[in-house]
């Protein structure tokens, strides 16, 4: 039996296509290189019991994957680094069932309007390549809405000023704010800022037959326990209940079989080491903005523009102590967010025409706190100071963080490719990240990251420090690999083939039947988290594909309050 | 108890070197009577146990409520899994699988290695003798202190934290599932 689809990767993006896919009647494969911790292996159309508050498990141990032994990236900032600078661990999302989603701590804004039209709205800028996308704000908000439905968000309509527009409200209202947003959020309003709820894919209520988050506080890089998460445990639950769809854990997708204008199938490796091929109708390629291009090179495609124009979020890290402790391990890693560097205004207008720049845009700003004691403890020094300092607790106790996502324009020179010597451990080239921010986003951080400290400093905060990921020496040059996980950009949308890599229904132009369900197909980075946005575009493609309109499925929407 | 991996010899050095990174106080014991050269030793020695203490399990611990047990079941490797913490361990030994990138230096070496340069009277040596050592050995000092930190402020299952007393030494409450935080407790000071 030919199967109607295979998905390649069961992260949001691969999660909400099979979605689609399955209610249409689709029989798929859903193709997953790592491990299954998210669903139980007797009954996949219940969650597993894996996921634990085990900070040696998740932050020390690798248990997500990939383990940087296996599976390995490489990374330098341009060619004239040579083949490469370091081997490890560069921009890894984990390699396991639920993909990004299972380590996020679940904010999933929406883009807004002027996302999708970066170029016509703001203009060119130097060195950047910066471009519309085919489709509008307006096209995906059904997606959007639809998204925030089928994996859960809390959030209140209205609470911020600079929100695109919404057909409806949010299915939960939002949860209790971090103690630490109580002191942030006034503080930032009394500078002028408009701080809200972070839109957060974590539980606020019970909602469609998952619990409300307990705020265990092990969040950012964790699992979540109870399934209170908008994970990608709702649709993958949802996906096997239907009985079209088969999970493949432990399997490595090495070539997408192609002749003419048609796939063919798949070439997998399983958990046996043993290859063989699948033949399918349809293939959907959901490996994320690094691993989608891999494949898609390692399948022999030649279009010069996959791999190009990464984009990650560009990160301004402005910390201080405060005298109170923050408790920052209770609740979730970041409940306050605001735009307002994203929207910008006059000062941010001047910054950009004395550096000589026609704009700037910053990024969503995170209110957060670290809160977690080995992390805390390797940053001290041995000795008889050590326990006093973990006593004191000016990093995981009393560390107020802002943190920018900052827009990262489009530039053709960072990308993926392939290394031409580094090896997975199945024998494959592993994929190769040269990245370096340029002069639109060193600008827009030096003057948002001013404007962080400022309101740490209305905050009440001591020995304020302002970083960047990448970090950035004083000469100007680049560190090593951005921290960012947001990656975005290497398959990208448009209607000209000549200058896209897949189509507006994020088909690949080269491909009639092959789709691109992540965020390889974003034009823009906008200064959000991408994981809302791509899995309203998984759908809309998955859609399109099928055949079948938009249907809601999630819980009836309660007109909440807001 | 008896070290899985570690000599007797070897054990008395690491518990000596890891009370001077961690030194007792007023509100508790060292690192080295906390659990972390046991840590240590249970990472190194992982692969004597059935399954390999890698992965502690879930989803609770039963120290705040429900059964307890879930963190003390380790889980299964599977094939790669199980390559790779043998190669991050014990080395790539000259095994073609182990050395796809090159050959990689495991623990236990750096370990053996370490322990021996830190000298056979480490642990009766004077402690302003053993942070000199220490001091010397930076490389070795900086993995040791990684993990003596991994040993006293991570989860009991793995051999360190002993009785959740490193965690009580720093007033941090450890895996507070399925209790988790009243919404007072997280938006109160």
């Amino acid at each position: 039996m030919t199967l109607d689809a295979v998905v390649v990767g069961s992260g949001p993006g691969g999660a909400a296509a099979a979605d689609v896919l399955t209610r249409a009647g689709w029989s798929i494969v859903v193709v997953e290189k790592g491990r299954n911790h998210l669903l139980d292996p007797e009954d996949l159309s219940r969650p597993a019991t894996d996921f634990s508050n085990d900070e040696v498990k998740f932050l020390q141990r690798h248990f997500l994957g990939p383990d940087p032994l296996l599976e390995p990236r490489s990374f330098r900032t341009g060619v004239e680094d040579g083949d490469r600078l370091v081997v490890g661990d560069v921009n890894s999302v984990p390699s396991t069932v639920g993909g990004g989603g299972t380590h996020a701590d679940g904010k999933v804004p929406r883009f807004r309007e002027e996302d999708f039209r970066l170029l016509s709205t703001f203009g060119p800028q130097a060195g950047a390549d910066v471009r519309d996308w085919p489709i509008s704000y307006d096209e995906l908000e059904p997606y959007y809405a639809e998204a925030e439905r089928s994996i859960g968000v809390a959030g209140t309509a209205g609470a911020n000023p600079f929100a695109s527009w919404r057909s409806g409200g949010y299915p939960m209202p939002p949860g209790a704010p971090m103690y630490l947003a109580t002191i942030s959020a006034p503080a930032a309003e009394r500078l002028g800022y408009h701080p809200y709820p972070a839109p957060t894919a974590a539980n606020s209520v019970a909602y469609d037959g998952r619990p409300a988050c307990n705020n265990c506080g092990f969040c950012s890089f964790f699992g979540c326990p109870i399934h209170a998460k908008g994970d990608p445990v709702a649709l993958l639950t949802r996906v096997m209940a239907t009985g079209r769809a088969e999970l493949w854990a432990e399997t490595f997708v090495s070539r997408i079989r192609w002749s003419g204008r048609r796939a063919r199938g798949v070439d997998v490796i399983g958990p046996d080491g043993v290859e063989r091929s699948v033949d399918a109708r349809h293939v959907v390629v959901a490996g994320g903005a690094v691993e989608t291009p891999r494949l898609l090179l390692l399948s022999g495609l030649e279009h010069d523009l996959i791999g190009r124009h990464l984009m990650v979020h560009f990160q301004t890290i402005a910390a201080g102590v405060l005298p109170v402790r923050l408790h920052g391990q209770r609740g979730r890693s970041v409940t306050h967010v605001h735009d307002d560097a994203i929207v910008g205004d006059q000062r941010a207008a001047a910054a950009a025409a004395e550096a000589g720049l026609p704009w700037i845009r910053g990024g969503m700003v995170e209110h957060g706190t670290p809160a977690l004691p080995i992390m805390e403890a390797v940053l001290y020094p041995w000795g008889e100071r050590h326990r006093q300092l973990m006593r004191d607790s000016p990093y995981r106790e009393r560390l107020a963080a802002l943190i920018m996502q900052g827009e990262d324009l489009a530039a053709p020179t960072n990308r993926v490719d392939l290394d031409p010597h580094v090896k997975d451990v199945r024998g494959f080239p592993v994929a190769r990240v040269t990245y370096r921010g340029g002069r639109h986003e060193l600008v827009a951080s030096d003057h948002h990251g001013a404007n962080l400290g400022a309101i740490l400093g209305e905050m009440g905060a001591e020995r304020i420090s302002i970083s960047t990921s990448p970090g950035v020496s004083a000469r100007g040059g680049m560190s090593l690999a951005p921290e960012s996980r947001h990656v975005m950009g290497t398959a990208r949308m448009g209607d000209d083939p000549s200058t896209s890599v897949v189509d507006r229904w994020s088909r690949v132009h080269a491909l009639d039947n092959v789709v691109i369900a992540d965020s390889s197909v974003f034009v823009t980075s906008a200064g959000y988290g991408p994981t809302l946005t791509l899995v309203a575009l998984a759908a809309r493609a998955a859609a399109h594909l099928a055949g079948t309109e938009l249907s809601p499925t999630g819980p009836e929407v309660s007109p909440g309050p807001g | 108890m008896m070290p899985v991996w570690l000599t007797e010899r070897e054990h008395a050095t690491l518990v000596a070197a890891c009370t001077r990174l961690i030194p007792a106080d007023e509100d508790g014991p060292g690192a080295g009577m906390l659990g972390a050269p046991e840590y240590i030793d249970t990472l190194l020695g992982a692969f004597s146990f059935d399954p390999p203490r890698i992965w502690a399990g879930g989803p609770v611990s039963g120290r705040h409520g429900g059964p307890p047990g879930a963190f003390a079941r380790f889980h299964r490797l599977n094939r790669l899994d199980e390559l790779a913490w043998r190669t991050r361990i014990e080395g790539s030994q000259g095994l073609p699988e182990r050395e796809r990138n090159g050959p990689v230096v495991g623990l236990q070496e750096r370990y053996r290695r370490g322990i021996e340069a830190l000298g056979h009277d480490f642990a009766e040596s004077p402690t302003e003798v053993q942070d000199d050592r220490l001091r010397r050995h930076q490389e070795f000092t900086d993995l040791l202190y990684r993990h003596t930190c991994e040993a006293v402020y991570g989860p009991p299952e793995y051999g360190g934290n002993l009785g959740g007393a490193g965690w009580r030494t720093i007033g941090f409450d450890g895996d507070v599932q399925p209790r988790g935080w009243s919404d007072a407790e997280v938006s109160g000071p």
